[in-house]
């Protein structure tokens, strides 16, 4: 027992905790969407497309979150013009831009000196540094999230399951597919304090493709994947205090040997590799 | 008009047909359409009345699944206009419903035959409104008529490729559509699916709801379409099955591939292609029915 409540007289280790259990479930409710629609490489894009958008923002003294926003929709836009007419593909178009916006997300975070060391933390996350501040702003747009995943339940299972009839019964499918990546920018931006841009994507895509392997139905899903979230977030923190482990890592690394034992038992292996 | 009780739910809809509903038809007035930067279909033009049958046969790649996206707004028209009661496509929100190709669809989605069932009623909906309780009595009412309620809550990856069509089909009725559109129906499904297919034509056609479906099954659209259509690239010819399957008509659509017109039995080499030996009539009959096993393993 002590083993689990000694961490817990730490400040830092509480907001750790609560920040790891809040992205773990938003990362996982949008990461089944993500699975499902066969966006994983777009997350992990996103997710490092939005390291410039943070290093601008810190050497104009702006909003973190604000840059980082901005970042990751001007490279979704990005990879719509640059795929549209259809000479480059979009994964092709994806590999691009993401490696491009790394590239100058390091180049910009190189030339200022005295966050050097937050570069780490900017790649692989720092939930022991969240403050009070950062958890009100992840619990305020986790729940933005998943209200609007809630809201729009039914026009987004329609528009995954099955585009044409989406377009047969006139959903507004543009705005329903660009409403899709302001999500998915969201969610990841939350999750750059607690994984980092270089984990970000395996939280949004194991304890999803965990819960794909156990459940028949959309809603089961979600709710399994946020708990697996949740719990590899929990889980995992408690093993990087113990371990003396970066906590982005033991997080990702916690997710993922959950994944691999479902996956050794489970009869529905064949379904997720024709995914 | 008789209805008999598995019809019973679309009375209130027979007693109060919607705005135009009485003059139910589809025009489509001299369409071109483009399909990844080739024209696939050019200057086309047909009017179906409420309530009528129709089959649109031609050989593989004589835009047949263009012309069907084109008259759900999938595709853009380059030129002319596609009317559903008098109005332009896209004035309406929920009166067309449209069978997709089985290999368009994800089998592996996380869903019960109950949702995707229940997907048809989304049109109906309003943008923040849940399926309510007139929702969920047509949804089962939908699956009884095509024989699937036992399976209502089946994962959809775990039904015959049959039963999967069925749960299309009832997916179609629980939109209530005035316009119905098959793409390639019967392509790989066994005999029954094709018969109960043909059953609800049947029941659709009392309603007065206006069907037009694809095959490349060029008796069945004789046998059993009072109307036909036989399209490569344009429209070749429109109008009774008994006119329009005439073998100057059918020796224009499918060019050499066409290979015994005799009788009523006509067959058409379009399914593998390529045969050398185009004369004998049983072995290329053979090899077609290959083709359509092949297409029903997948």
């Amino acid at each position: 027992m002590s083993l689990l409540l000694e961490p817990l007289q730490y400040g830092f280790m509480q907001r750790g905790l609560a920040a790891a259990v809040m992205v773990g479930i938003i990362c996982a409710v949008m990461g089944t969407w993500v699975i499902l629609r066969g966006m994983a490489f777009l997350g992990d894009a996103m997710a490092h497309a939005i390291l410039p958008g943070v290093a601008v923002s810190w050497l104009l003294h702006g909003n973190v979150l604000v840059g980082a926003l901005v970042a990751a929709v001007a490279v979704a836009l990005g990879i719509g013009f640059i795929s549209k007419g259809g000479a480059i593909k979009e994964d092709t178009a994806i590999g691009i831009l993401f490696a491009a916006a790394l590239a100058l997300g390091v180049a910009l975070m190189s030339s200022i000196r005295t966050y050097a060391v937050d570069l780490s933390h900017i790649l692989f996350g720092n939930v022991l540094g969240v403050g009070m501040g950062d958890l009100f702003l992840t619990g305020g747009v986790g729940l933005l999230v998943l209200l609007v995943l809630a809201l729009f339940y039914k026009q987004f299972l329609v528009l995954s399951f099955d585009p044409v009839l989406a377009a047969t019964l006139r959903l507004r499918t543009g705005l329903l597919r660009n409403l899709m990546l302001v999500l998915l920018a969201l969610t990841v931006v939350v999750s750059l304090q607690t994984v980092g841009v270089g984990l970000a994507a395996a939280m949004l895509v194991t304890p999803a493709a965990t819960a794909y392997l156990l459940t028949r139905r959309l809603f089961p899903m979600m709710l399994v994947s946020a708990g697996l979230g949740a719990f590899s977030g929990v889980v995992g923190l408690y093993a990087s205090w113990w371990l003396d482990v970066v906590s982005g890592s033991a997080i990702v690394i916690t997710a993922t040997i959950v994944f691999l034992v479902v996956f050794a038992l489970s009869p529905r292996r064949s379904a997720l590799a024709r995914r | 008009m008789p209805l008999n009780d598995t019809i019973a739910i679309k009375k209130p809809k027979a007693q109060d047909p919607g705005p135009g509903l009485g003059e139910a038809r589809l025009d489509v007035e001299g369409i071109t359409v483009a399909y990844e930067g080739r024209p696939a279909l050019r200057d086309f033009s047909f009017r179906l009345p409420r309530g009528a049958r129709a089959a649109v046969v031609g050989p593989n790649g004589a835009g047949k699944s263009t012309l069907f996206k084109a008259l759900v707004g999938l595709l853009p028209l380059e030129k002319g206009r596609i009317l559903v009661h008098g109005l332009p496509l896209g004035a309406h929100q929920d009166c067309v419903a449209y069978l997709p190709q089985r290999e368009n669809v994800d089998w592996n989605f996380p869903v019960t035959v109950r949702d995707v069932v229940t997907m048809g009623r989304f049109g109906h909906l309003g943008w923040l409104e849940r399926p309510g309780k007139r929702d969920r009595a047509l949804v089962m009412d939908s699956l009884a008529q095509m024989g699937m309620e036992a399976l209502a809550d089946r994962s959809i990856n775990e039904l015959s490729g049959g039963q999967q069509q069925r749960v299309f089909l009832a997916r179609a009725l629980a939109q209530e559509p005035h316009i119905f559109l098959m793409d390639e129906p019967f392509n790989g499904v066994d005999r029954g699916t094709v018969e109960a297919t043909m059953a609800l034509l049947d029941r659709l056609k009392r309603d007065g709801v206006t069907v037009l479906i694809s095959t490349h099954d060029l008796n069945l659209a004789a046998e059993r379409f009072e109307r036909v259509l036989l399209l490569n690239k344009e429209l070749i010819a429109d109008g009774p099955a008994a006119e329009v399957l005439r073998e100057g008509n059918l020796a224009k659509a499918f060019g050499s591939a066409l290979l015994v017109s005799e009788g009523r039995r006509l067959l058409v080499d379009e399914c593998c292609g390529g045969h050398e030996d185009r004369g004998h009539e049983e072995r290329v009959h053979g090899g077609k029915e290959a083709c359509d096993d092949e297409e029903a393993r997948r």
